[in-house]
């Protein structure tokens, strides 16, 4: 089914004399995670199937600082974003879509006023727009009448006000979308920001994302759709400790646009 | 004559004593770092009305909402009516308007009562919720002692005022059908207010003409001197919500809430750092602390933010660390930043105005890093609060310094930073394999 994966690299574009039409910032998580990375793989299948001319910055890339920041290390961050910076104008970078709401939020809100300034989107906004201009178009399948809930990550949803993108996408899936009770505004966090995903959680009577996974289990979904990594482990994670890793899977928008296609 | 000297001189008091109260917290706000929340006036006039006046937010929960719209509009409308019950203490008159007004003043003061009656409702739904139902926001551990007697006197005081209102209102009605009344006689037969033109008779009709202004006496003065201790209770209490409402949610942040500030101060290290010759501000000296040990170091929004919490735990109900059993409460960390603020004031006071190094600090004395690190930095505290507070930018300036002044951070922090510096990923992965899932 899958040909190979066409990711070209800025430096290749500078070398070539081109100008793709938008930079991948793949992260941390999409780099490295081994879960992570099929998404990457995914929201690079479909770029690659649209056609849209984008570029990585490879091995230019580096963290955003986000972690950092979150955790109080501000030296550290401002580090990271200004060597970023450094990268991205170096390239003449104007736009940027992310693989990861929180690479999202710190690249669109946190690097202007150091000197960064990008039109930054989320996976799941490029997924929109991609589907509005018919780039990508989905005909009705194998999601069909399968249950679907929706997980909204902080930092893209209340932190930047993005709620509809990732369900205006799913919608084409021809599936029954459902609404966990704590969602879009009043969404509950499945425990991975503010950089508790680096550290054991202190001392409580339960997991955050146990409450989450709960939560979305109650509604006997087939799928749990999320936009952001840490939010994907979180849950998969939940999903195992309730021994429902069988029946329910815990999916990214962009492998659930991905797998629609057959890519 | 002598009643009008008395009320003179209670109401002067009262207005001086409240004056002095309110500038001592006015000062007590400014003694944070400078922060810009002027921008914009016509959105911040418009999220004022809205979300302030307009209570939109109070909205998310209905029952509460509409409980809380009772009092609210009772407390706002029955300012008018305060109007004349100051002019006839002053004076010595009895239902001043009531002549000129005619028609529209029966209506007033009718719709007064109305609100009155259902804001007793109201009242006495909340006490039930705090004391009988137990709502679990209402009785969290952080509300222990003062803070829920504080919510308590409130709630009695309101009841208190309500009750010394039909008093006023009802015994008046009995004695003007009598012809008895000092207001002047309009031959109308009745007041015809709404409620207490039958609740008056009812609960007083049977009394003595002398009892009648006994009690009618005791309405007016109780609720004129409850509304003076009110105004005085304000500024010791949670309860001054209702006056720093406005202004709070007017200076609110209108920016992304993802989007956290860069501190000018490490943009400045951080610049040096890449180039020795940049061209930035020279300091003036008093080197600045990064991040916030205590509440001068934080801004005087978030000072403002903790003087108008009102402790609905709101925000600590949606609090994913509190919901799953952590330490963390963020209306605990707006209560401590009040409670430090307060003790600083105090301080000021007693040493002609100039804070006196008393060992304390907010961070620590009053917040432990415990509570700090369960936070998720998910904004659930500051979409929740009706009044536009924001708990986690107060969190994050704490971390801070906890991070870069005191390399406080839990052990897996630090190694997450270590991996951050040296492979630019908060995991131990090399940089020049970032690419390698492209051909995996």
């Amino acid at each position: 089914m899958s040909e190979a994966l066409k990711v070209t690299t800025m430096a290749d574009y500078l070398a070539k004399g081109e100008v793709p039409e938008i930079l991948f910032w793949v992260g941390c998580a999409g780099s490295f995670d081994d879960r992570a990375k099929k998404i990457t793989k995914a929201i690079v299948k479909i770029l690659n199937h649209a056609n849209v001319k984008f570029a990585v910055l490879g091995t230019e890339e580096s963290c955003t600082g986000d972690p950092a920041k979150r955790a109080g290390n501000e030296f550290l961050f401002q580090m990271q974003a200004m060597t970023n910076i450094t990268v991205l104008n170096g390239y003449e970078i104007k736009k940027i879509v992310t693989g990861c709401p929180h690479c999202f939020n710190t690249l669109k809100n946190e690097y202007p006023s150091l000197g960064g300034n990008y039109e930054v989107i989320h996976h799941t906004q490029l997924l929109q727009e991609l589907l509005d201009s018919k780039r990508i178009t989905i005909e009705g399948g194998s999601f069909k009448g399968k249950k679907i809930t929706f997980h909204d990550p902080c930092y893209l949803g209340r932190g930047n006000d993005v709620y509809e993108a990732p369900r205006q996408v799913m919608i084409n899936l021809d599936a029954e979308l459902m609404e966990m009770k704590r969602s879009r505004a009043n969404g509950l966090c499945c425990g991975a920001g503010g950089a508790q995903m680096f550290k054991e959680a202190e001392k409580g009577n339960k997991e955050v994302n146990i409450e989450r996974t709960e939560e979305a289990l109650s509604l006997n979904p087939d799928i749990i759709a999320v936009g952001c990594p840490f939010c994907n482990t979180m849950m998969t994670d939940g999903v195992k400790n309730f021994n429902k890793e069988q029946t329910v899977k815990v999916l990214d928008v962009a492998e659930l646009i991905a797998q629609a296609k057959d890519l | 004559m002598i009643s009008s000297i008395i009320f003179i001189t209670i109401f002067f008091f009262g207005a001086i004593w409240f004056t002095i109260n309110v500038r001592k917290i006015r000062r007590n706000i400014l003694l944070g770092k400078e922060i810009d929340r002027k921008d914009h006036p016509a959105q911040r006039w418009k999220i004022m009305t809205l979300v302030a006046l307009g209570q939109k937010k109070m909205f998310a929960r209905p029952i509460p909402a509409i409980l809380h719209l009772f009092l609210y509009t009772a407390f706002v409308i029955t300012q008018i009516e305060l109007i004349e019950i100051i002019y006839d203490g002053a004076v010595g008159s009895h239902r001043m308007f009531r002549p000129a007004l005619g028609g529209f003043y029966t209506f007033l003061v009718s719709f007064i009562e109305i609100l009155s009656v259902l804001a007793f409702i109201g009242t006495i739904a909340f006490l039930a919720r705090r004391n009988l139902l137990k709502v679990p926001r209402l009785v969290k551990s952080e509300l222990n002692g003062w803070p829920k007697l504080d919510a308590n006197f409130i709630l009695l005081g309101e009841l208190t005022l309500i009750c010394f209102i039909f008093m006023m209102n009802g015994a008046d009605e009995v004695l003007y059908r009598q012809g008895l009344s000092h207001a002047q006689n309009l031959n109308d037969g009745s007041l015809g207010l709404a409620i207490s033109s039958h609740l008056g008779p009812m609960l007083f009709g049977s009394m003595s003409q002398e009892s009648l202004h006994i009690v009618e006496r005791i309405g007016w003065w109780g609720h004129i001197m409850m509304v003076l201790g009110f105004l005085n209770y304000l500024p010791y209490s949670k309860h001054f919500h209702i006056l720093l409402a406005f202004p709070n949610v007017y200076f609110s942040n209108l920016l992304a809430k993802g989007k956290f500030t860069n501190l000018e101060s490490v943009t400045n290290e951080v610049k040096l750092m890449f180039d020795p010759n940049a061209a930035v501000p020279i300091s003036d000296g008093t080197p600045s602390r990064f991040g916030a040990k205590d509440v001068m170091d934080l801004s005087w929004k978030q000072l403002l933010d903790s003087y108008t919490c009102t402790e609905c735990g709101r925000c600590t109900a949606a609090c994913p660390a509190n919901i799953t059993g952590k330490l963390l409460s963020p209306r605990k960390i707006m209560m401590d930043t009040r409670d430090r603020l307060t003790e600083v004031g105090k301080n000021m006071d007693a040493n002609k105005g100039v804070f006196k190094d008393d060992g304390k600090s907010l961070l620590t004395d009053y917040i432990t890093p415990e509570e700090l690190w369960a936070c998720t930095s998910c904004n659930a505290c500051v979409q929740e609060c009706p009044v536009n507070i924001d708990p986690l930018s107060i969190i994050i300036d704490l971390r801070r310094f906890l991070v870069m002044e005191q390399s406080a951070a839990p052990t897996e922090l630090n190694m997450m930073f270590t991996n951050i510096e040296n492979n630019g990923a908060p995991w131990q992965f090399a940089q020049a394999d970032r690419l390698k899932w492209s051909n995996e």
